[in-house]
């Protein structure tokens, strides 16, 4: 591993990896001279269940340690790399500023995800990353902000809650709104006291109760709804099913936040991250370079497309 | 007679059958040469070694979704217009490996990606073509990434152009501003007059050569006169096509209305016109494929036995493919009218915004080889027809 194609050598660093602490990083950076799909290798250090099908794989580099020059910001993703199966975008949902390694959160839905989830402790994992634009948690200081997840979306809003903890003075009111399918699907319940403790307020909701659910039934809107907010000082950051991502923006901006407030993560299929193989596309964007967390007024014209 | 030294704003004559000596002269300096040639009843580009397998005396009959060859004794060797081939084939392969990664130890090393070394000769390259050339350009080496591979083989390429002294119904150029005189991109240009070639220089590799060739005594110079002469032969035509009619029994000579055309598309993303030709389209992504432009692609894995060895090969990719946008909650573009409205907005809106160039040269190749014959030209103009105001 300590040849010149040594997979974690510096060169394997992303463009935007260089880009630095949190809020810093401009999209994407030019970038000449190395292969856009030089890979890094890591380790996975511990493995949690999370939900059925869905695990959360914690990262350290190869060979072992604290991550050598692996910067990313909150909302970035990496390419996940399984040779001779593919690769998959998976958000990376650790702290942006710890040091001792990085996470995914996992959904086994297809080829690349099950394979991943046939990994063990002590098993390699190539990736390649991070790409894409983070959230804009820099430009939101003072500001009062409801992160509104559905589903496995809170996957890539877990950094910046993990941010916003850290830099807790900097921000007003901090919400968090998390819905899902039925009580399980509800991630990271184990860090609802975490954040609590931090001064985040946290509301729940699922469509499908089991007997034991003792909170609102419904659909994540429902708690939008139901919270109080100051609509001039609230940013709004939502990750979810792209339905549900509309229904929150609507009405969030029916309650007076501003479209420039309201921040949404796309998903699209994505296949090289770096503006190159044009499967990302919607509408003049590349969601890989130009995405995937984008301001509702830049891209709310072409979600109201159907199947665009 | 004294050599001639060819100079920068000159154009000098080749005798036809000299151009021999220019093939040479490429595959003596290391280049792979490739030229137009026909094959299964069409011009394709095929490695040149020799003069004679050019397409001399064919010409291109071009319509929606027709394409034939027929002989003409009168047609000089480059009267054929573009066939299904372009410069993309060579630059963009249609398959190549980006990635090899040997597993030992349960670690993984990567290989470097075996990777074409020879540098490329391409010899006919039409102005539609040089436009093109320059679109792909933007995309693999001013894009957000540099594409390596595509850099390494462009920096090598030496183009042979050819200004267009005819040119096919399908044929657009001239509505895209892309041609038919060819104007950038090369390294020589060859117009055909008479037996002769007028040659102009276009680079200081092209140069080198031609002087080669002057030196070997096989260059005479253009008058002043002649050189004028040589110089419209395009621009004639260009007028020509702007001045095309419909007649009955031909074909229909193309242009399209390039007004405020990203709006036009971007404001009637739900126009019915794009259901009606849903309704024809066979989704075949023929059109993608024989686009000099379009530079989607997607990474197979290539793996041998023990899984131990795996080659990432990308290859060309469709929009009009449902794999193009599958996702777990399915694919982004379901029906056909979203995938030809991808086609179609992206070629001619997207790419404006995505790297300040229409995607589009008008070299009429979607519209020939579309086995149901649809026309984008006349998709637009039915859009701009109905448009709401
Ligand atoms: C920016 C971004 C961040 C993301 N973050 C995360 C994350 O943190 N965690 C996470 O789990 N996911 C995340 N995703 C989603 C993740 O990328 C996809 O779920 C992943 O690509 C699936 O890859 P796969 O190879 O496992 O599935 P694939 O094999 O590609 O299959 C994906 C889905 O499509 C279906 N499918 C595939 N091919 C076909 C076909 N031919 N016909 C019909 N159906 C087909 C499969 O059944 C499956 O449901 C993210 C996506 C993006 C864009
Ligand atoms: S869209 Fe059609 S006419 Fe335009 S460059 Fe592509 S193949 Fe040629
Ligand atoms: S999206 Fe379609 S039209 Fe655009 S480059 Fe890809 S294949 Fe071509
Ligand atoms: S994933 Fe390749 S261009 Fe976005």
């Amino acid at each position: 591993m300590n040849s010149m194609n040594s997979l974690n050598s510096t060169h394997a660093m992303s463009p935007s990896a260089s880009a630095g602490m949190q809020g810093q990083v401009q999209g994407h950076v030019q970038c000449q001279g190395h292969s856009p799909w030089q890979l890094q290798a890591t380790r996975i250090a511990a493995i949690r269940e999370e939900a059925p099908g869905v695990r959360t794989y914690s990262l350290t580099f190869a060979p072992r340690g604290p991550r050598p020059s692996f910067r990313f910001a909150a909302g970035q993703f990496n390419m996940v790399s399984l040779p001779g199966i593919g690769e998959a975008a998976i958000s990376i949902t650790s702290d942006p500023e710890s040091l001792s390694g990085i996470a995914h959160t996992v959904h086994a839905v297809g080829s690349v995800t099950r394979a991943l989830a046939r990994l063990e402790v002590g098993d390699e994992l190539l990736l390649r990353g991070p790409y894409g634009v983070p959230w804009p948690l820099a430009d939101l200081r003072d500001r009062d902000l409801v992160l509104v997840a559905g589903g496995l979306g809170l996957a890539s809003l877990l950094s910046a809650i993990a941010f916003c903890m850290t830099h807790r003075g900097d921000y007003g009111r901090i919400t968090v709104l998390s819905g899902a399918k039925t009580p399980v699907y509800l991630l990271a319940t184990n860090h609802h006291h975490r954040w609590r403790d931090h001064g985040i307020d946290v509301h729940c909701i699922v469509t499908d109760p089991d007997p034991r659910w003792r909170g609102p039934v419904g659909l994540v809107s429902m708690l939008l709804d139901s919270l109080t907010i100051d609509p001039d000082a609230t940013s709004l950051l939502c990750c979810g099913p792209e339905p549900m991502m509309i229904a929150v923006a609507e009405q969030a901006n029916a309650r007076g936040i501003a479209r420039e407030q309201i921040f949404v993560s796309i998903e699209r299929l994505m296949g090289c991250a770096s503006g190159l193989c044009g499967l990302c596309q919607l509408g003049p964007f590349f969601v890989c370079r130009d995405g995937p967390v984008f301001s509702y007024d830049r891209i709310a014209r072409w979600l109201a497309v159907p199947h665009l | 007679m004294l050599p001639c030294t060819p100079a920068a704003d000159s154009l000098e004559w080749l005798a036809r059958p000299a151009l021999q000596a220019l093939i040479d002269a490429l595959t003596a300096r290391g280049h792979r040469v490739v030229g137009p040639q026909v094959a299964d009843g069409a011009v394709v580009y095929r490695d040149l070694a020799d003069v004679n397998q050019l397409p001399a005396g064919w010409l291109d009959e071009q319509d929606g979704g027709h394409y034939r060859l027929r002989r003409d004794d009168a047609a000089g060797w480059f009267d054929h217009v573009v066939g299904p081939h372009s410069l993309k084939n060579f630059l963009f392969p249609p398959r190549e490996p980006i990635q090899r990664l040997v597993r030992e130890d349960g670690t993984w090393r990567e290989e470097p990606a075996p990777q074409e070394q020879q540098p490329l000769a391409v010899i006919g390259v039409r102005a539609c073509d040089l436009a093109a050339l320059r679109v792909q350009d933007r995309v693999f080496l001013h894009g957000g990434h540099v594409d390596v591979a595509y850099q390494a083989r462009r920096e090598k390429l030496f183009v042979v152009a050819v200004n267009c002294r005819r040119a096919a119904a399908t044929c657009f150029c001239h509505s895209m501003k892309c041609g038919p005189a060819a104007t950038h991109s090369f390294d020589l240009a060859l117009t055909e007059a008479g037996n002769r070639f007028a040659v102009e220089i276009g680079s200081e590799r092209g140069r080198e050569i031609l002087s080669a060739l002057g030196t070997a005594g096989l260059l005479t110079p253009c008058t002043a006169d002649e050189a004028d002469r040589v110089r419209t032969i395009p621009h004639d035509l260009e007028r020509t096509m702007h001045a095309r009619v419909a007649e009955p029994g031909v074909p229909r000579p193309r242009s399209l209305d390039t007004d405020g055309i990203r709006d036009l598309l971007y404001d009637n993303l739900e126009h019915p016109r794009w259901r009606v030709v849903a309704d024809r389209c066979l989704s075949c992504a023929n059109c993608t494929l024989v686009c000099p432009t379009c530079f989607c692609s997607s990474v197979e894995e290539v793996a041998d036995l023990s899984g131990d060895d795996v080659t990432r090969e990308r290859r060309w990719a469709s929009c009009f493919t449902l794999a193009h946008s599958q996702m777990h909650s399915g694919a982004v573009h379901a029906t056909v009218a979203s995938r030809y409205r991808q086609w179609l907005t992206h070629k001619l809106a997207g790419w404006i915004d995505q790297f300040g160039t229409s995607g589009c040269t008008g070299c009429g190749r979607c519209i020939t080889w579309c086995p149901v014959a649809i026309d984008l030209t006349e998709e637009v103009a039915m859009i701009r027809e109905s448009a709401p105001p």
